[in-house]
């Protein structure tokens, strides 16, 4: 076996009670780090999946116009075969078209200014998870029917049940007017209250008719089965020589900027946090392993006497540095990595948790899991703060005079 | 006598092993650095929260028709408060009435739903932002002014400008449509685009004429001294209200109308407490650390001290000393070393780049950080208690040591 990691070895036991309490700063903080950057990124796959399959889709083909100009008149026609080599295309789940158009809604009782979309049950139902939160009632159903659905606290302010009927008026999108009366037929409730007040939904057929769109729709929306394929998708989307015209490919990021921003914000305090956490434990590696030192100078100036060279010094205290690390990686990552696991079936909550989770669209308790990505990210950077630390007092030893150091006391 | 030889003793230890005392001084300093540091931009990120939010027609209490609040219509309003409850009122810092319908706002060529504000210019504008928030042409000037506000963002979606036309349409208390042209007279900013394309504001004589609503009002919002102290004004305003079964009224603070912020808050002071504490356990593992090293080498001198006839009593005082003299200069510098970092920070950090994200969250795109003396408090009280526990054990160790095996040691 290797003499210097023997020597290594041992030297860390020389002072037991100091290798573990410098090992316990590190294994605190791994496991805080893996602990909480599995969480982290628990909670950001389920904002962006959830919020995704809720309604937004990982793509959308619009009018180029729609994004900053969502008017009825920035529409675009699909061909039929356009959406089928869409469909056509790996790791497709659905593909829907959708067209919104601006009405006053008017029941018996009360009157508000909404959106109605027009959609294709089946295809909504593959791409949405709004036709699932149907409580009363029933969605949309194949057919052509004059039917509507409409979110819980919309149904609450019109004053409407389900079999009443409702009466939109608008402009249709040659600028006459349009108006129908519509049954409702299903009341939703996603917990999202921006969807629960806003949203409508109706036949995209019957949209047709009463906005006199002529087959034009204003959004196809698309949702894959791998978020980490949408670049690749959206280009061959692009690519398609059937692409209608003026229309654009959007990605989600482009859709809701807002879910990769609180993302990203949040990313910036957490990282914050972790580098204090990180730097703190350096301070006590440096702390160590200068004391360490400087109480073996009569030592280390007898083996340099003896023809050890002060490299090879310095080499052993990064070499104790390292296997401390080890050390309280390996533990560390082990105990981080039981107590996510024992989360990924409990779950995990704090007091306030639901209120901040229906915000951002996430279920009142988590389930973190762990990936060699969230369990080794931290402590890796813990290994690699700590062994950084001991770079100062390993070169310290260059400066060491043989002569004196063996008179030290 | 004995506690200032004691005293002594302890903070000339710490100059001992110079090297390490600043090593560990660093840390303690980062720590509490940072303690301090990211609470201020936690607090300054939830207060500026409160503040969107308590400026965004929450106010600090709102009264209402009972149902209203459940089913916010025309038909569910109020009368304008009597000269008895007006009294009530203007013992708070400001309050004013407003109508709050739903309506459709048409421009030439787009239609949105809206929410339509009647206000009373001069009362609203001690309450909002909006008197402030004027980016074009002018607030409401009188009670005869027939223009209306609209947000900037609302006026980019309905393809619209300044002196431009529009028409405004809701229901009146028999559900028929009414509609009313009016010319937009100002253009307002807020710091969230959400309320910029929610809020049209018109003068509240104008709204009750066009929707047939005599001197009925939706609603009036009061503001105290401090949002974090109504219950005092809330209930002399409930008095007035069960002194008046008849209009059906009730009352509400923003904690009711906006629990998201109450929590909020309540999260942040759970947070900033756990972060505190997670800081000085990382940091703890280092002090102890510290103190064992310490007791270490002085081994052989505590046993003579022991010895010669100084109590354990003291040897035990003299390395907790020691940690709090430590502990203290690190507070002193990682204190000093926040107000510093923070200070020159507090004309607000641009956040634009992520500003969606941020209103998502309910904060505007410019963070203010909050440096709070209770915050700088809590972060010493914290570290020298929690050091104090930690520094014990060593401290205790060193104090049953036995003077002869003890002065045996080489």
């Amino acid at each position: 076996m290797n003499i210097s990691l023997v020597l290594a070895w041992r030297n860390l036991w020389r002072h037991s009670r100091r290798t573990w309490l410098t090992v316990g700063a590190m294994i605190f903080s791994n496991i805080l780090l893996v602990f909480l950057i599995s969480l982290q990124f628990a909670m950001y796959d389920m904002m962006v999946s959830n919020g995704l399959q809720m309604f937004t889709g990982h793509l959308q083909v619009q009018h180029e116009k729609w994004l900053d100009e969502p008017r009825i008149e920035n529409s675009f026609k699909p061909s039929s075969k356009f959406i089928e080599s869409i469909e056509a295309m790996p790791g497709i789940i659905g593909v829907a078209p959708r067209a919104e158009g601006f009405v006053l809604a008017s029941s018996k009782e009360r009157s508000y200014g909404i959106q109605v979309m027009g959609v294709m049950p089946e295809s909504e139902k593959a791409i949405s998870s709004v036709p699932g939160f149907v409580r009363s009632g029933h969605y949309l159903t194949a057919g052509d029917k004059p039917e509507i659905v409409l979110g819980s606290i919309l149904a609450r302010n019109l004053k409407i049940g389900l079999g009443d009927e409702l009466t939109i008026f608008g402009s249709a999108r040659d600028g006459s007017s349009a108006a129908a009366i519509l049954k409702v037929v299903g009341i939703f409730d996603s917990g999202l209250s921006d969807l629960d007040r806003m949203l409508t939904q109706i036949h995209l057929q019957q949209f047709n008719d009463i906005f006199f769109m002529q087959g034009d729709i204003h959004r196809l929306v698309v949702l894959s089965d791998d978020p980490d394929t949408i670049l690749p998708l959206q280009q061959s989307i692009e690519s398609l020589p059937i692409l209608p015209k003026h229309s654009v490919v959007r990605d989600w990021n482009q859709l809701q900027p807002e879910l990769q921003q609180a993302i990203q914000s949040d990313l910036a305090s957490s990282w914050f946090m972790y580098i204090v956490l990180i730097v703190l434990v350096a301070f006590s590696v440096l702390n160590t392993q200068l004391m360490s030192v400087l109480e073996r100078t009569k030592e280390f100036g007898i083996m340099m006497a003896l023809g050890l060279s002060s490299w090879r010094l310095g080499k052993l205290v990064m070499l104790e540095t390292i296997l401390m690390a080890s050390l309280g990686l390996i533990i560390g990552v082990s105990l981080g990595v039981c107590l996510v696991m024992y989360l990924q079936h409990a779950g995990f909550s704090y007091p306030g948790m639901d209120e901040m989770a229906a915000k951002f669209n996430l279920p009142s308790e988590i389930f973190p899991s762990v990936s060699l990505f969230t369990a080794s990210l931290g402590p890796g950077l813990v290994f690699a703060a700590s062994v950084l630390a001991a770079i100062y007092p390993s070169v310290r030893l260059h400066r060491l005079q043989v002569v004196q150091a063996m008179r030290a006391p | 006598m004995k506690t200032k030889v004691v005293m002594i003793l302890a903070w000339r230890n710490l100059w001992r092993n110079y090297r390490r005392t600043f090593v560990m001084l660093a840390a303690v300093t980062v720590g509490v650095w940072a303690m301090i540091f990211m609470s201020a931009l936690m607090r300054g990120m939830v207060d500026q929260m409160a503040l969107n939010a308590l400026e965004t027609f929450v106010g600090h209490i709102q009264i209402h028709q009972q149902d209203y609040r459940s089913d916010p219509s025309i038909v569910n309003s109020m009368p304008s408060p009597d000269a008895q409850f007006q009294e009530t009122l203007d013992e708070s810092v400001a309050w004013t009435e407003r109508v709050r319908v739903p309506a459709v706002i048409n421009s030439e060529r787009e239609s949105r739903g809206v929410t339509l504000m009647g206000i009373d210019p001069q009362r609203e504008a001690a309450m909002s932002f909006i008197a402030d928030g004027i980016v074009e042409g002018r607030y409401l000037e009188n009670s005869e002014d027939k223009g209306v506000i609209i947000g900037a963002k609302l006026a980019q979606k309905l393809d619209t400008r300044l002196g431009k036309r529009i028409v405004i349409m809701s229901q009146d208390p028999q559900n028929n449509i009414v509609d009313k042209g009016a010319r937009i007279v100002g253009i307002y900013k807020a710091s969230l685009s959400a309320t910029e394309e929610r809020f049209v504001f018109m003068d509240i004589n104008i709204a009750q004429k066009f929707l047939g609503m005599s001197n009925q009002i939706s609603e009036i919002e009061v503001r105290g001294e401090n949002f974090r102290k109504l219950d005092s004004l809330n209930a002399q305003i409930q008095q007035q209200i069960s002194a008046r079964p008849e209009q059906e009224l009730e009352s509400a603070t923003w904690v009711e109308l906006d629990s998201y912020l109450d929590t909020m808050l309540g999260v942040m002071d759970g947070f900033v407490l756990v972060w505190m504490i997670v800081v000085f356990i990382a940091l703890s593992f280092g002090l102890i650390n510290t103190l064992i090293m310490a007791v270490f080498e002085r081994t052989r001198e505590i046993g003579l001290m022991l010895a010669l006839g100084m109590r354990p009593k003291y040897i035990l005082n003299q390395v907790v000393l020691e940690s709090i003299f430590l502990l203290a200069l690190g507070l002193f510098a990682g204190t000093s070393l926040a107000w510093l970092s923070i200070k020159p920070l507090e004309s607000g950090i641009d956040l634009s780049v992520v500003a969606e994200g941020m209103a998502m969250m309910g904060a505007g795109s410019t963070l203010y950080p909050s440096l709070t003396v209770k915050d700088m408090l809590t972060a010493n009280v914290v570290v020298i208690t929690l050091g104090l526990l930690a520094s014990l054990f060593p401290a205790w160790r060193a104090s049953r040591l036995q003077p002869v095996n003890a002065m045996n040691v080489s």
